[in-house]
């Protein structure tokens, strides 16, 4: 499918909603049943290595993306959780390994979307430094779909690290490896147990290796852990008193956990100006209707 | 009804200036745009003296301009219509650093320089550098998402701000963003950053702040021809390499710099790259002999290695005080900002040349490579009859080169008054109309720095705002 025959499969009328790979389906809430289900065209568009940018269409596997990205040795922001890339910045979550690969947000430099209107609407643009106008992408990314139906990106992408390798430890006190470590990939923390991803040159790999080890005794390790089902979004501080069956993400606040997080409030002049987004954007509610960020 | 003036100085008593003098300094910003009329300009101390001052321009029917250091060169800042003036320069407190949490929650009004260097004992620093970063504050750096040498590896503002403590344009008080990992809602934090005055007025801002690097390696690489060096940018970046900075200058800026602080460039070079890395001793020395290798393939000529702290801070002092070394060749200067896909930076550089000798103009270029980030500075004499009309028809054409080459208005200065006009080149009706319905959620009705960005035709009720103030309302 083309981007074209997606503007006109979205169309100018009805409630309808865009189907990834579903993994996220219930997020903001459930989907009302009378809403049309399409799904966005797939494909990698151009990919420029030296440019460190890649412009691909919204349905395509992120695990695709990576593929192709990792045979220039270069990766993205993206979480590869079985999705698409146009669920991954409609969801806004970012990757596991979010200290080395960056947020999700810095990484989409341009949006195409289609409007409740039917209009293919760019915000942003293709090079990696741009402040023409007002930040489209950063509104749209996270947004799941309520306020344009995003049908085509371009991304930054990364050079992968020379060297990478995960370690754990049973000794080492988490909180003490952010302190040590000047550029980790990631520091997880399941309470009894850390496991950090080191990256970088290889000799800046051995020297951050030679630091760890006055913290403990670690081990290689194959990967993070098995994360519990449910993300929840802390300050980095409230990792400390974390308690129950966790994974936590060390110096980010991420944290992974059997239970549901409560519903976050928004402060009333933020719920009001996120109310005018959505009745600017899409005056009818034909998007995502039964799905609310806020 | 009372007077406005009365109604600000109820609540700031005699920080709410009026006199001609003052009002005519706050005309402009650091740019070339006349034609700014400030109203009475508010010196507040707290967020309460924000909030009243929005709620007091509300009830008058006035718009409101936040200032800052006034350093913006896109005419951000630049009053129109003789709106109240707030200014947020005195509001310059560093409120709290968390080296746990690697934050510091801070005044708008805080010098960036401030910042980095209030910070420098604890071994942390804030990452976004302007050039203007002396003088420039953090508060205009959220309005402009502004940039630097060293947001190559980086990244601009945005990526450094957490959360903050807003007065919209209604004048409601609130908080953006937060401090956990991944805040709940649309992301208003992010689209607020960048918004150029028009989206509220940050009062608190919580920023990233970053660890200084214990290893940083600072090169030196001269070349006959500004097309080698951009050459080399972008074989660097193919190389997969992200130095922390890669900054070119041509031979003219060369000169201008030396003649001005003695940085130790070359003056008989057709350009430098300024590249530096940074991180741990170990893969800063395989960076930096990388970058100096693939340097030598595109033909550099020589490559000098800052040895100690002191070389490299001549090195970047001779970068960031080029826009002053321009004033000892004329006393005017227009800088554009624009941004190219790093692999078209030769070609697009060799049009600018081409552009200027046209108009007869003197150009310099001094640019952050590595992002791709153009900042031809056209040189002249605003004395020159008819002068103003050249730099302008050269400026235009830079941009169209610059956007027919796959490129963006800005870089980092914003859009302001000056890219407005050229808004309609790189986006559509469509994608207008898109970025003034985000506008108009944060302000419905245009009462924050109306007249800026968004073209006209595509903007809401900007011209009741930007009427001219009747004589005589001063009271």
């Amino acid at each position: 499918m083309s981007l074209d025959a997606f503007v006109d499969e979205i169309g100018d009328t009805g409630p309808v909603s865009v189907a990834g790979a579903r993994t996220r389906w219930d997020l903001g809430g459930t989907l009302d049943p009378s809403a049309r289900i399409v799904t966005a065209p797939t494909g990698v568009v151009e990919y420029l290595p030296d440019e460190m940018t890649v412009t691909v269409l919204a349905g395509t596997p992120v695990h695709e993306l990576s593929q192709v990205l990792a045979e220039r040795g270069q990766r993205c922001a993206l979480p590869d959780r079985g999705g698409t890339v146009g669920g991954a910045i409609a969801v806004g979550e970012n990757h596991l390994e979010v200290l080395g690969r960056g947020t999700l947000r810095a990484s989409v430099l341009q949006v195409r979307y289609v409007s409740a209107e039917g209009r293919l609407v760019k915000g942003g643009g293709p090079t990696v430094k741009n402040v023409s106008g007002f930040d489209i992408p950063r509104l749209m990314t996270g947004a799941i779909g309520t306020l344009g139906m995003i049908g085509e990106v371009i991304l930054r992408t990364n050079p992968i690290p020379a060297t990478s390798i995960w370690v754990e430890s049973s000794d080492a006190d988490p909180f003490t490896v952010a302190d040590v470590v000047l550029r980790p990939g990631v520091i997880l923390s399941n309470s009894a147990t850390t496991r950090v991803l080191v990256e970088g040159h290889a000799p800046d790999v051995a020297s951050a290796m030679e630091a760890l080890r006055k913290l403990g005794t670690w081990n290689e390790c194959d990967g993070p852990f098995d994360c519990p089902p449910h993300r929840w979004s802390l300050e980095p501080a409230d990792l400390r008193s974390l308690e129950g069956v966790h994974v936590a993400s060390i110096g980010v606040g991420t944290a992974w956990r059997e239970v549901e997080q409560p519903r976050r409030n928004l402060p009333g002049p933020v719920v009001e100006i996120s109310r005018r987004l959505k009745s600017n954007f899409d005056p009818t509610g034909r998007l995502n209707p039964g799905r609310s960020v806020i | 009804m009372s007077d406005l003036v009365d109604d600000l100085r109820a609540v700031l008593g005699d920080r709410v200036r009026t006199d001609g003098a003052q009002r005519a300094l706050l005309r402009r910003d650091a740019s070339v745009f006349e034609g700014g009329s400030a109203g009475p300009i508010c010196l507040c101390d707290n967020t309460a003296e924000v909030q009243h001052v929005v709620r007091t321009a509300i009830t008058h029917g006035r718009a409101v301009v936040p200032r800052g250091a006034g350093t913006g060169l896109a005419g951000g800042a630049v009053p129109l219509g003789e709106p109240v003036v707030i200014s947020l320069a005195r509001m310059n407190k560093v409120l709290e650093v968390d080296v746990d949490a690697r934050i510091a929650w801070v005044q708008p009004g805080v010098v960036n320089l401030d910042l980095s260097k209030h910070l420098a004992p604890l071994g942390f620093h804030f990452a976004p550098d302007p050039s203007s970063q002396q003088v420039c504050t953090i508060g205009g750096n959220v309005a402009n998402n502004s940039g630097g040498p060293h947001c190559l590896a980086y990244g601009v503002t945005n990526a450094h701000i957490l959360a903050m403590e807003v007065v919209l344009p209604d004048g409601e008080v609130t908080v953006l963003g937060g401090l956990d990992a991944e805040p709940a809602g649309y992301d208003l934090r992010g689209v607020f950053v960048g918004g150029e005055g028009m989206l509220g007025i940050a009062t608190r801002v919580a920023v990233r702040i970053t660890p200084n690097p214990p290893a940083v390696r600072t090169l030196l690489l001269s070349f006959e021809t500004t097309r080698q060096a951009a050459a080399t940018v972008s074989s660097v970046i193919a190389a997969g390499i992200v130095p922390a900075a890669m900054e070119v200058m041509d031979q003219r800026i060369i000169i201008a710099v030396e003649n001005y602080v003695h940085a130790g460039y070359p003056t008989d070079a057709g350009a430098v790259l300024l590249a530096e890395v940074d991180g741990l001793e170990g893969g800063a020395e395989i960076d930096a002999a990388r970058i100096a290798e693939i340097g030598r393939a595109e033909g550099a000529t020589a490559v000098h290695l800052a040895e100690d702290e002191n070389q490299r801070a001549l090195l970047w002092k001779g970068r960031k005080t080029a826009f002053g070394a321009v004033a000892q060749v004329t006393p005017n200067y227009y800088l554009h900002d624009t941004v190219v896909p790093r692999s078209k930076l030769a070609e697009v550089l060799d049009r600018v040349y081409e552009i200027a000798d046209r108009h007869d103009l003197l150009v310099m270029n001094v640019f952050h490579a590595g992002d791709g980030n153009l900042h031809p500075l056209l040189l002249f004499d605003a004395r020159e009859p008819g002068v103003y009309e050249r730099v302008h028809a050269a400026g235009a054409e830079i941009v169209e080169a610059s956007l027919a080459a796959g490129g963006v208005l800005s870089g980092e200065h914003g859009v302001g008054i000056e890219k407005q006009p050229y808004m309609s080149m790189l986006f559509s009706d469509d994608d207008l109309d898109h970025q003034e319905r985000l506008r108009r959620a944060f302000d419905p009705a245009c009462r924050s720095n109306p007249g800026k960005v968004i073209p006209e035709g595509h903007s809401c009720a900007d011209i009741q705002h930007l009427r001219t103030v009747p004589e005589g309302v001063w009271g």
